[in-house]
């Protein structure tokens, strides 16, 4: 991958021209759809967008120390990070890439999460320590199950490479490891029924129950980022077997947009069905149920690979 | 904020955001935090209990903020005006903005305060946008209390 290329992926497309607008719209989307499931009107087209200029021009509360300077930071570090993991798909065929880019990509997912319970922690607020407690707690919990859907991908097809595994043809194995990878998105994302650590009118927000004005801004900017992200993660594992027949740069974009909105709204009918889970049942769903999937996954992934 | 209130005017609130009403079809949205709040809607006739917790809220939101009365307790104390018990009403503590009166109010009256309210913030915001002294000092600036003195308007459902 080119300098050049590397920037347009990271400015342009999936980057922050497409990502940005995109954030907004998938958080007015699930909005929306809620509200429509609950036969409500739900929030207008350009709330999230008017919510964020709104967030810019309010004056943030004093802080000093270190411990301000690091409360500053965390959503700075959050949004750079998400901004990352958008710009490393491979959503267009053909766009470049390097050996190990899934491993970056993985980590980029994980630094907002990890940023929220650091965040939650510096402001040395109650509701905030709760929030990042339970964020740690769930973070655990799901990501055993996220990170072994993704490697037994991977290990089926000996490489660590984005495009490889996006050009990868429809399997059993894939399919099990989307749909692994689609249960821990409700928890990545902080969605219903695992929406503990900002689990309003309980701990008010959660980790973030200290921040406001512009730094509120960019967590929910971060936010919208996540979701982009984690949909277009599963977007491009899912897309490319239909979109490199026909092979052009612009299906490719189009299905992975569809492909984004239709996990989006799939998220958004979970979230309006269930209520939010306790902790303790949370983890031992991600522990109890859902591992098994990973490790059959995992297993028939290095059988695959013992056999060829 | 309940500063005292019978809980009949919270519970109207609660209606304000179900499906019935839907507050959010005009962007609003409960916040838990007052940090991320901009309007602050207090309910009660403002208890001597309560005066410093109220005053302790409406700091804790940031500017440009507004303040909307809920029912008749923060406007006038209502049946409990003479009690030895209260400090209010509530404009003694805080620079009210929207008055919604009743006992308790209806919901759509209330969401038609917040949304008065919020085209006063706006033109707050507008004002403190316009003026760039006010945008290098941050948190509980006197400067909000001032301006939302001037601009109280009241709402009449």
């Amino acid at each position: 991958m080119t300098l050049l290329t590397a920037l347009a992926r990271l400015l342009i497309f999936p980057g922050l021209l497409f990502a940005v607008p995109a954030a907004w719209f998938f958080l007015w989307l699930e909005r929306k759809s809620v509200a429509l499931m609950q036969e409500r009107v739900g929030p207008p087209f350009m709330q999230p967008f008017y919510d964020f200029v709104k967030l810019l021009g309010k004056s943030t509360p004093p802080r000093s120390g270190v411990g301000g300077l690091l409360m500053r930071a965390w959503p700075l570090i959050a949004v750079s990070a998400a901004a990352g993991a958008v710009g490393l798909l491979p959503v267009l065929p053909s766009s470049g890439g390097f050996e190990g880019d899934l491993i970056l990509l993985l980590a980029l997912l994980e630094l907002p999460s990890v940023c929220i319970i650091a965040a939650g922690f510096s402001s040395r607020s109650i509701f905030g320590e709760i929030g990042s407690a339970r964020e740690a707690a769930l973070s655990v919990s799901y990501n055993i199950v996220f990170l072994l859907a993704i490697v037994s991908i991977a290990a089926s097809q000996h490489t660590f490479r984005l495009e490889a595994l996006a050009a990868l043809p429809s399997s059993p194995l894939l399919w099990l490891g989307v749909l692994a990878i689609l249960v821990c998105l409700p928890a990545k994302l902080h969605i219903n029924p695992f929406s503990l650590p900002n689990a309003e009118q309980e701990i008010y927000s959660g980790p973030l129950t200290e921040y406001a004005g512009p730094e509120l801004a960019m967590w929910e900017l971060s936010h919208g980022l996540e979701w982009v992200a984690c949909t277009g993660l599963v977007a491009t594992l899912i897309a490319p077997h239909i979109a490199l027949a026909w092979g052009t740069s612009l299906l490719a974009g189009c299905i992975f947009v569809v492909l984004s909105v239709a996990v989006v709204l799939l998220l958004s009918v979970l979230a309006a069905a269930t209520a939010r889970l306790a902790i303790d049942s949370s983890v031992r769903f991600y522990w109890q149920c859902t591992l098994i999937f990973a490790v059959l996954a995992i297993s028939s992934a290095l059988f695959m690979r013992f056999r060829s | 904020m309940n500063s005292g209130s019978c809980n009949g005017c919270d519970i109207e609130i609660v209606a304000a955001l179900s499906p019935r009403y839907d507050a959010e079809q005009l962007g609003v949205r409960l916040e838990g935090s007052p940090r991320h709040a901009d309007i602050l809607c207090v309910t009660g006739p403002v208890t001597q209990k309560a005066v410093r917790a109220v005053k302790t809220v409406y700091d804790q939101v940031l500017g440009p903020k507004a303040v909307v009365a809920i029912g008749s307790c923060p406007a006038t104390t209502n049946v409990f005006i003479d009690s030895r018990t209260l400090d209010g009403p509530l404009d003694r503590h805080l620079p009210v903005d929207v008055f919604v009166p009743g006992c308790p109010p209806r919901p759509d009256a209330i969401i038609q305060g917040v949304a008065k309210a919020a085209e006063i913030l706006a033109e707050r915001g507008l004002e403190r946008a316009a003026d760039p002294s006010t945008r290098l000092r941050s948190g509980l600036a006197q400067d909000d209390r001032d301006a939302a003195n001037e601009a109280s308007a009241g709402v009449q459902p």
